[in-house]
């Protein structure tokens, strides 16, 4: 059930490609735009690229946030999903999950290597790589709560990212250590992201599912 | 708790307390303000500014105490569908949010003249911005969200997970500044502070708690009055 659900999740992503392409989308405008906003100075951007990246990767997940949930509660199928013998939680999982594996998670493995347009130090990228892949489980896992906080919501756009914005600050905080910290600033900095993640995996489901709840009463 | 869960018996013993609660505020805030602005000494490195001390740090104390409040009340309601806690919840947050924008305000008014600058991104501060953003956020719930109990189910969930990660931003906020500036940019000269200074500012911290209580009885009371006039209404709408 959980991997059927994933499957027509990812195959939806894949063929619609609106969630997807809008997050890459932004995620490159931004990473051109913000050279020529800040200028062209080589050692400025270096020092930048990582925190830049990192917040990219963020917003991009917040925008296409609203989806993960959106087009099934308007058509009825979450409504049908509900009356399934998986619970709810596991739902809300495998629709996270599969946003996770369509959006955050090929930003996150893109962003490093498309860190080269801001002279991102070439050491840098393997640290970034891990910890946004890790971090990207938490942002997606994370949004998945507000997209289900604001479902009916018609100016949820801009509630889910006050709900969701304290929420990534920890996330964000750890991933720029692990990615551009001293050797031994980095491991810790992995761990407690991996915490997050695991933390948000367990926590997550149970409260976007009472919130699906709500709105589906 | 559950004695109190009839309505009408809460309201009995709000009206009833509720003067006294006033009266007892008052009270604290004119010794509290006269012990802090006339008694205790100007600091010898801050001179009369530290006395901006005595209104800020207790509302530092109620936004943080205020939250929690309002997420115990959220829990109540969950675990024992208590029906007043989801009340005592919604009214607490804009109180909560003016202390916390007191608090930040204050601080900034005092930043000025210790740093030289409105704002710095200190570990506090920063912390103190974020718990504004959850009050925001939650407020914004009720306000978004229509249908009063649908409303209310889903800012139980939004407290909650706020509540749960407070010290974890609190947490990673005081590892990033660590990072970030290893030199605290403002100490309070060691974590002793002068009993003459001291007592100002609990009887301060008393005075701001019994106006949060007070605050919220009225605040409580004028929410439930809305309910009844809206059931009202609703009622006399279905007759015509």
């Amino acid at each position: 059930m959980l991997w059927s659900l994933l499957a027509r999740d990812l195959t939806l992503a894949a063929r619609q490609g609106g969630g997807v392409g809008t997050a890459v989308g932004f995620f490159l405008t931004v990473l051109v735009l913000l050279p020529i906003g800040i200028g062209p100075d080589q050692f400025t951007l270096q020092r930048l690229a990582p925190g830049i990246l990192w917040i990219t990767l963020l917003l991009s997940v917040l925008l296409s946030a609203d989806r993960i949930f959106q087009q099934d509660y308007e058509d009825g199928s979450l409504e049908i999903m509900t009356m399934a013998s998986l619970p709810l939680e596991l739902v809300v999982l495998a629709k996270t999950l599969a946003h996770w594996l369509s959006t955050s998670l090929p930003l996150a493995i893109a962003a490093p290597f498309l860190g080269v347009l801001l002279n991102l130090k070439t050491q840098t990228i393997w640290p970034l790589l891990v910890a946004m892949m890790l971090g990207s489980v938490a942002l997606s896992l994370i949004a998945g709560i507000g997209a289900s906080l604001t479902l009916d919501l018609r100016r949820g756009g801009l509630l889910i990212s006050i709900l969701v914005l304290p929420l990534y600050v920890p996330v964000l905080v750890f991933g720029i250590s692990a990615s551009t910290g001293t050797p031994d600033i980095i491991a810790p900095s992995l761990l407690i992201l991996s915490a997050i993640a695991l933390a948000s995996l367990v926590l997550a489901p149970l409260a976007a599912a009472a919130a699906l709840r709500a709105y589906l009463k | 708790m559950q004695h109190l869960a009839n309505p009408t018996r809460f309201l009995k013993l709000a009206n009833a307390a509720l003067p006294c609660v006033w009266a007892i505020t008052v009270i604290l805030f004119i010794i509290g303000l006269y012990g802090a602005l006339i008694i205790s000494p100007a600091d010898y490195q801050q001179g009369e500014t530290v006395r901006i001390m005595f209104v800020h740090v207790p509302a530092a104390w109620m936004a943080m105490f205020i939250y929690s409040v309002m997420a115990l009340a959220s829990a109540m309601a969950i675990i024992f569908r208590h029906p007043l806690a989801d009340v005592a919840a919604k009214t607490a947050g804009p109180i909560g949010a003016v202390f916390c924008f007191l608090a930040l305000a204050t601080g900034s008014l005092w930043g000025k003249p210790m740093w030289g600058a409105w704002w710095v991104w200190d570990a506090r501060l920063t912390s103190m911005f974020v718990l504004m953003l959850l009050y925001v956020g939650y407020i914004a719930i009720w306000q978004a969200i229509e249908e009063p109990g649908r409303a209310a189910l889903i800012a139980r969930i939004v407290a909650l997970v706020g509540f749960i990660n407070i010290p974890i931003i609190k947490f990673s906020v005081d590892w990033w500044n660590s990072l970030h500036q290893p030199a605290s940019v403002f100490k309070m000269g060691g974590p002793s502070i002068d009993p003459t200074m001291l007592w100002p500012l609990l009887v301060m911290g008393l005075a701001y708690t019994c106006l949060f209580v007070a605050l919220h009885l009225t605040s409580m009371r004028s929410e439930l009055a809305a309910r009844k006039l809206r059931a009202i209404l609703i009622a006399r709408g279905a007759h015509n």
